[in-house]
């Protein structure tokens, strides 16, 4: 074997006073870091296969692990970091294209952390949520520009399908294949508890996820996995993925090992061979082919589901969520490019795209200036943290949040982004059917009910804090933000004051 | 030289005093009265603004659209009447009557104009009428410096200044004016330095509005109302509130009383107890006109022909009371204010948050003012 010249990442610290060689860490390891040497009567540890997952770490009963990045360095510059050398080492090793799983680790600037929200003071009173009711419940789809009324001089009320949510936060396309059936599941529960809807990304719905299918939304990627009518039929709306935020230009790719047999079934595709989705649907190359295909699902569905676009954030974002809003899109979802992902092209993941902040600033103007923003509802995602990353978002203009990085968090995701290599250790992106396991849906999607249910009552609390009692008050209510440290270009996309003005 | 900032130049974070008087009979009684109910909450105020606005006023002119203009210059007031005079038959113009007097300084020019749409112009624009109207008032205030139509209806005017409430009253002479109703309001601006123009009543056409309180989904509102051709130019909150009562009221015909379930909507909570149909309604309404939802306190006095609607946040963080004694209607912030017009009332109510109180003429009124 020749020298690929890679260090470990991770180092294993093993306090040797405490293990008490219970090989728990051995066996929770699907990376195989852990080993008893009988010989030595101890544990040992292989670094080099440490993706730094945390398992070992948190199921260790003596607390005798910890998990730190390696203090080996090489001679690194201002031009040349560690990653840099280490990836031409790999390349240089196989002379294949890097993946990477979950956003981008680069160092963009975050500007959700560069926005500051108001609070009322005196002129403007606070309210209090314990004592005033604070609604969070908002509807997505096209809205009636005009009303109408019948020939008693009643408002017509029917209106294209709408998607209610309790709060303005769903759960962002995750496919069955990239993630665990328990994953799924836990999502789909939640969903359910909390009155919002989870995605199938472009895997499919398994047949026993059909009862959720009313807080579903079916997703139509250019693999077409999975779609067909009766798929189409079972969830509230359906998606159109043209881009995702991690990968935009990039289509998909499911590696083999992840197809097991009932992958398999749901996504219509033989077991064990790749499945790797284009970049483009082949049957849309225009804006009106988009048009199309949106009014065939429409047709299709007898006109009952919203219909979602979701693209990344490019350059000239505006002009084509314009284009879409046109083309009989009732929902446009926007994903940013410190987006995750299951496996991308490092490469792409981390040049390819613009932040969500401004991609969301810029369309939302666009549609106001086209005087259209009502006709289609605005979703982001693409690096959603917390409540006050939704807040800044609604404020921005956008209806509502997609969250995933955030939701597998609190499955109990690590973020040591080797999802593609299918080896989760905590049975969310992996099928081996005893990794799975290891994920308790109805535990899994208890956090997540936690997770959504807090970050609302930290809507709530934020809400009452600018003196706003409804989120729609909220929405594109850049008045509300005030930027810090940015400049006056930034300032001028975002359409937000700088803090003190 | 009045080189003050103006609204449109500074938004910053109001208080206020407001007052309605109205005879559903439509006996027209001078604006004295407002003057009086007006003084009462004087420490409401704080001298940077103030205004009136008086239905049935000019019942000479009723069929001409009456507009009251500021200048800052005669060169806006030359480049004003080009335009009016190219959009619109001229049938009379003056100063409006004022009276000098020390609280009121810094005066622009202020001109009224008795107009009617060139016919030939309105058949060009393939617009209604009222369009038309809405239309050039609101490219003179956005594209003619120095030039703000302030009042632009028929058979009504405002009339306000930069100054406490009865003085402005006093100043404009308002007890030489008689009217079947009058909104008044003293202002406590707090987001913008205030300016003549954005004093209150803030209207378009008909539509008149008094408000006290502070929007906090002020650029929620007015964003989503530019979509629809409005600019809001003064960045104050009633302008905001006016301009989404004209949308609602008269481009989509919606009674007032559901023009107040879209500003001040009733809570998801309260919508989910209603039957099907009322229930299918509101939906409907609150979804579709989602981001005309008012948040912050408020409470509105909405002047239009023929009649007053009151209307609190839906919270009802700012105060509002109702009172009536015979055929007339009073609304203020506070019930001194009406009980130093009419001592005895025959109803004192206090209107719930989100829940309109709305008062018309008696019909056989309303046509004698059409």
């Amino acid at each position: 074997m020749s020298i690929n010249f890679l260090q470990p990442e991770y180092e294993v610290v093993r306090n040797m006073d405490r293990c008490i060689t219970c090989r728990v860490c051995e066996r929770q390891c699907a990376n195989e870091v852990h080993h008893y040497n009988a010989d030595l009567d101890r544990m040992v540890s292989d670094d080099s296969k440490c993706v730094d997952c945390q398992r070992c770490v948190t199921l260790c009963p003596t607390n005798a692990l910890k998990i730190v990045k390696t203090n080996n360095c090489f001679k690194e510059n201002a031009n040349w970091h560690t990653s840099d050398i280490t990836d031409i080492y790999r390349q240089a090793t196989t002379g294949g294209v890097l993946l990477g799983s979950m956003g981008t680790p680069k160092e963009y600037p975050v500007y959700w952390d560069k926005l500051l929200i108001n609070a009322s003071q005196v002129t403007n009173p606070s309210i209090d949520p314990l004592r005033e009711p604070m609604e969070t419940r908002t509807f997505l789809g096209k809205k009636d520009a005009t009303i109408h009324y019948d020939k008693d001089g009643n408002i017509i009320t029917k209106t294209t399908p709408q998607l209610e949510l309790s709060t303005p936060i769903m759960f962002s396309a995750m496919s069955y294949g990239s993630i665990s059936y328990n994953a799924h599941k836990s999502l789909a529960m939640a969903a359910t508890k909390l009155g919002i809807y989870y995605n199938t990304g472009e895997g499919g719905l398994h047949e026993d996820f059909y009862v959720y299918g009313p807080n579903t939304i079916v997703q139509v990627a250019s693999g077409r996995f999975g779609v067909h009518s009766d798929y189409l039929e079972a969830g509230a709306a359906i998606e159109i993925k043209m881009g995702q935020g991690a990968k935009p230009g990039i289509g998909g790719h499911l590696p083999g090992a992840k197809i097991t047999e009932a992958v398999s079934k749901t996504r219509m595709i033989p077991q064990g061979t790749d499945a790797i989705s284009p970049a483009p649907h082949h049957d849309i190359y225009s804006i009106e082919d988009l048009r199309q295909l949106v009014y065939m699902l429409k047709e299709s569905t007898n006109y009952k589901k919203p219909v979602i676009v979701k693209i990344a954030a490019v350059h000239n974002v505006g002009a084509i969520a314009s284009g879409i809003a046109r083309c009989g899109a009732d929902i446009i979802a926007i994903d940013g490019f410190r987006g995750g992902t299951g496996a991308a092209p490092a490469r792409i993941r981390d040049n390819v795209g613009i932040p969500i902040e401004l991609a969301l600033a810029s369309v939302d103007r666009r549609l106001r200036e086209e005087g259209i923003r009502n006709q289609v509802s605005l979703v982001v995602g693409g690096s959603i943290r917390s409540s006050a990353d939704v807040i800044k978002a609604i404020a921005l203009g956008a209806d509502a949040c997609y969250i995933a990085t955030s939701a597998l968090i609190a499955l109990g995701c690590h973020l040591c982004r080797t999802c593609h290599l299918g080896k989760c250790n905590w049975g969310i992106a992996t099928q081996v059917p005893e990794l799975v396991k290891r994920l308790n849906p109805a535990i899994g999607s208890e956090h997540l009910v936690n997770l959504v249910t807090a970050w609302t009552h930290e809507i709530k609390e934020m809400m009452g804090g600018m003196g706003i009692n409804s989120i729609e008050a909220l929405r594109g209510n850049r008045l509300m933000l005030r930027g810090v440290g940015l400049t006056e270009k930034e300032l001028e996309i975002l359409g937000v004051k700088h803090a003190g003005e | 030289m009045f080189n003050a900032p103006k609204e449109g130049d500074v938004r910053i974070p109001s208080g206020c005093a407001i007052s309605g008087i109205f005879s559903k009979k439509g006996k027209r009684f001078s604006g004295e009265q407002a003057i009086k109910s007006i003084t009462l909450m004087h420490d409401r105020s704080n001298g940077l603004g103030g205004g009136f606005a008086g239905y049935g006023i000019y019942p000479e002119y009723k069929d001409y659209y009456a507009f009251h203009l500021f200048y800052d210059d005669t060169i806006a007031k030359k480049e004003c009447e080009e335009f009016l005079e190219d959009h619109f038959d001229m049938i009379n113009l003056s100063k409006i009557p004022t009276r000098k007097i020390p609280q009121i300084t810094n005066e622009p020019m202020i001109w009224r104009y008795f107009l009617s749409p060139l016919p030939t112009k309105l058949a060009e624009s393939q617009l209604p009428e009222s369009e038309y109207v809405a239309q050039c008032v609101i490219k003179v205030n956005t594209t003619i410096k120095g030039a703000c139509i302030f009042s632009s209806g028929k058979n009504m005017g405002v009339f306000k200044a930069q100054g406490f409430p009865e003085d402005v009253g006093r100043f404009y002479r308002l007890e030489e004016y008689a009217g079947y109703s009058w909104t008044v309001h003293g202002r406590y601006p707090t987001n913008t330095p205030g300016w003549w123009g954005g004093a209150h009543p803030f209207s378009l056409l008909d539509c008149s509005v008094v408000h006290n309180g502070e929007i906090s989904s002020y650029d929620a509102n007015r964003r989503f109302i530019e979509m629809f051709g409005y600019r809001c130019t003064l960045l104050t909150d009633t302008e905001v509130i006016t301009y989404m009562i004209d949308y609602l009221h008269r481009k989509q015909g919606l009674g007032y009383e559901k023009v107040a379930h879209i500003l001040a909507a009733p809570f998801w909570s309260t919508i989910d107890r209603m039957n099907e149909k009322d229930k299918a309604e509101y939906t409907y309404l609150r979804d579709n006109f989602a981001s005309m939802l008012i948040t912050g306190p408020f409470s509105i006095i909405v002047g239009f022909t023929g009649g007053l609607m009151a209307l609190n946040d839906r919270l009802k963080l700012r105060s509002l009371v109702v009172g009536t004694k015979d055929d007339m209607v009073y609304m203020a912030s506070e019930e001194a204010a009406i009980r130093v017009l009419s001592p005895q009332l025959d109803s004192i109510t206090y209107p719930k948050g989100g829940e309109p109180f709305i008062v018309t003429l008696d019909k056989e009124a309303y046509q004698q003012c059409q």
